[in-house]
């Protein structure tokens, strides 16, 4: 993080970090993030928001606990404090973050483990949906399944996409050097057999597609929870998605 | 019945309610329950055509005149099925109950099928409801919600032992359909409440059931469609689907249309309008006006006929429901047979 950013800057681009581990988007570009300050001695305060009071309180939790270890790893936050707002949990999960005490904890006699294994799933279903992303392009320019499964990643041109393929495969402990199959199985690691390769693609695109269709629901729902904008900043951040063209669906 | 273009739809809505949300029904002390819940349902109508758009008062509690006119004077609908849901933590005399909903289609002979519900946590009080609102209201069908509050639990699952005590009466009771209804919440919260693998084992072990699931297991789309291509009892509920993306989104709608008919197939998807949420009308002329946009993205997703739509928008829910279809209204029999289980298979050729 460079000095030059001032202190709310540096809080934003810490929550850039922090996904919505559903939709696979930062939590700023959702416009779940309303307001962040940080005083002169060091006291950061977040305060988020989700499209309805009853979005699922793992996913919440999450959210709020990723944000809290982003912004209070920053040099010179000495507090941090995460505030989600007009959420049936709020106060279970504001007060477990704070406390650091761990979903289970938090929602005592409700939770049986941590969401670890919650999280791992959702991030295979982003592998999924980058690989679609990746991919797509190429099958419409004419590269055979085949041929895309004896592809590596360093074969592939850069882009976003595959840098976001990258980083998911990365959260999971998987194989992203350059020589690593682009296609692989996201549970195992392994590569997809030739016979499973359509079958695999297909799965990618209908993982993509869900993942699209519940972004545009949440957006919808967010607008008509909170028409009026946000800050200056945090919204510019928030157009990247709501403003989103779904003729482009942000490739 | 909705007629354009000399094609005659017969409709059923699969999927509506005539709930009371207002506060002279909701419990002391779980007010902020009972208010975040009809805001959430409020905000989903926002997704529908502005002229559409009702005020918070009147989506908290709408009339018997509302509903008639909305759903079969200007809806095209023929016949409506409700789906209960209770929330009786939050709403005195429940959101919308099979009781409720059942006196008022008892006004209007023909026009209504009164689903009921029920949830393993009732034991056996509740299975004895049940008998009884089989035997009341003639009900085939029912709803479950495995997101609902109960002393203290956030939910159920479809795979829980008590459940397969409920499925087995289902079964000797004569109710056909069920539709599962995926919510936030579940025991214990760490798992994934809207996962829809228990949905896929009950369909295993009850085969002689339909499993409807409600807006096509969103937002689980893709575990819903993989899922479902296996179980050739397991249907896909449009609700949400339609009323949610049609209009805001008509792109991603495409694409969901389009996955659901390459997975599910459109013998095995089914209309409903999650009235008072959307009003059908805009709903079933906006769907047969609809088609893939012309783009090359959407070359290889199945064709949409008129045939498809008649399946879709009433066909195999009648079929379900052993509705009877005036003859003109019935398809060709080249045209295929609706809700034919056999169309779910093609993860083979995919």
């Amino acid at each position: 993080m460079t000095t030059a950013l001032s202190g709310t800057d540096r809080i934003i681009a810490a929550l850039d970090t922090v996904r919505d581990p559903e939709l696979d988007e930062p939590i700023t570009s959702l416009g779940f993030v309303t307001s962040c300050t940080v005083s002169g001695d060091g006291a950061a305060t977040v305060r988020l928001r989700l499209p309805t009071y009853f979005c699922a309180p793992n996913f919440a939790y999450l959210m709020v606990a990723d944000a809290y270890d982003a912004v209070s790893a920053l040099d010179g936050v000495r507090t941090t404090e995460i505030v989600l707002e007009d959420h049936f949990a709020a106060a279970a999960i504001n007060d477990g973050v704070a406390a650091q005490a761990g979903f289970v904890r938090s929602f005592r006699g409700e939770a049986v483990v941590e969401l670890d294994q919650l999280r791992r799933d959702f991030l295979r279903k982003a592998v999924l949906a980058s690989t679609n992303v990746v991919c797509q392009p190429l099958l419409t320019a004419g590269v055979t399944p085949a041929a895309l499964n004896d592809m590596t990643l360093g074969e592939v041109a850069a882009s976003p996409a595959l840098q976001r393929l990258r980083r998911r495969r990365a959260d999971l402990g998987l194989d992203i050097g350059d020589d690593a199959p682009l296609l692989i199985d996201p549970t195992t690691g392994g590569r997809v057999a030739v016979a499973d390769v359509a079958l695999h693609l297909r799965k990618a695109r209908t993982t993509k597609v869900g993942i699209d269709a519940n972004t545009s629901i949440c957006q919808g729902m967010l607008q008509h929870r909170y028409p009026d904008s946000i800050d200056g900043r945090l919204a510019a951040r928030a157009a990247t998605v709501t403003n989103r063209d779904d003729t482009e669906e942000a490739r | 019945m909705y007629e354009k273009d000399g094609e005659k739809y017969f409709v059923v809505d699969s999927h509506m309610h005539y709930w009371n949300a207002a506060p002279d029904n909701w419990v002391p002390g779980a007010e902020q329950y009972a208010k975040g819940w009809i805001e959430c349902f409020h905000a989903y109508q926002g997704l529908g055509p502005a002229e559409t758009h009702w005020p918070l008062d009147k989506f908290q509690k709408y009339s018997e005149e509302d509903l008639m006119r909305d759903v079969f004077d200007d809806g095209h609908v023929d016949v409506a099925i409700f789906q209960p849901t209770y929330l009786t933590e939050w709403y005195k005399e429940g959101f919308n109950t099979t009781e409720r909903n059942a006196a008022l289609g008892e006004g209007h002979p023909g026009r209504f099928i009164a689903n009921t519900r029920w949830d393993p946590r009732d034991g056996d009080a509740g299975l004895d409801t049940l008998r009884r609102n089989v035997e009341r209201y003639g009900s085939v069908g029912c709803k479950l919600y495995t997101a609902e509050w109960r002393d203290g639990s956030r939910g159920w699952t479809l795979r829980d032992p008590a459940a397969y005590r409920y499925f087995e009466a289902c079964q000797e009771l004569g109710i056909r359909n069920i539709h599962v209804h995926k919510g936030p919440t579940i025991w214990p919260l760490d798992k994934d409440a809207f996962d829809v693998s228990d949905v896929d084992h009950a369909a295993t072990d009850f085969p002689a059931l339909n499993f409807i699931v409600e807006h096509v297991g969103l937002p689980r789309i893709e575990d819903f469609c993989f899922m479902a291509t296996q179980e050739p009892n397991v249907y896909a509920g449009l609700a949400v689907v339609i009323g949610g993306l049609m209009h805001a989104r008509p792109r991603f709608f495409a694409k969901v249309m389009g996955e659901l008919l390459f997975w599910v197939g459109e013998d095995k998807m089914i209309f409903g309008s999650d009235y008072a949420i959307w009003e059908p009308k805009w709903q079933v002329e906006g769907f047969v006006d609809w088609d893939y946009p012309p783009s090359e993205e959407y070359a290889d997703y199945p064709r949409v006929t008129a045939a498809t739509k008649k399946k879709i928008l009433g066909l195999n829910a009648a079929r379900l429901y052993n509705i009877d279809v005036p003859a003109e209204l019935r398809l060709a029999p080249a045209e295929g047979v609706p809700a034919a289980r056999e169309d779910a298979q093609l993860v083979d050729q995919a």
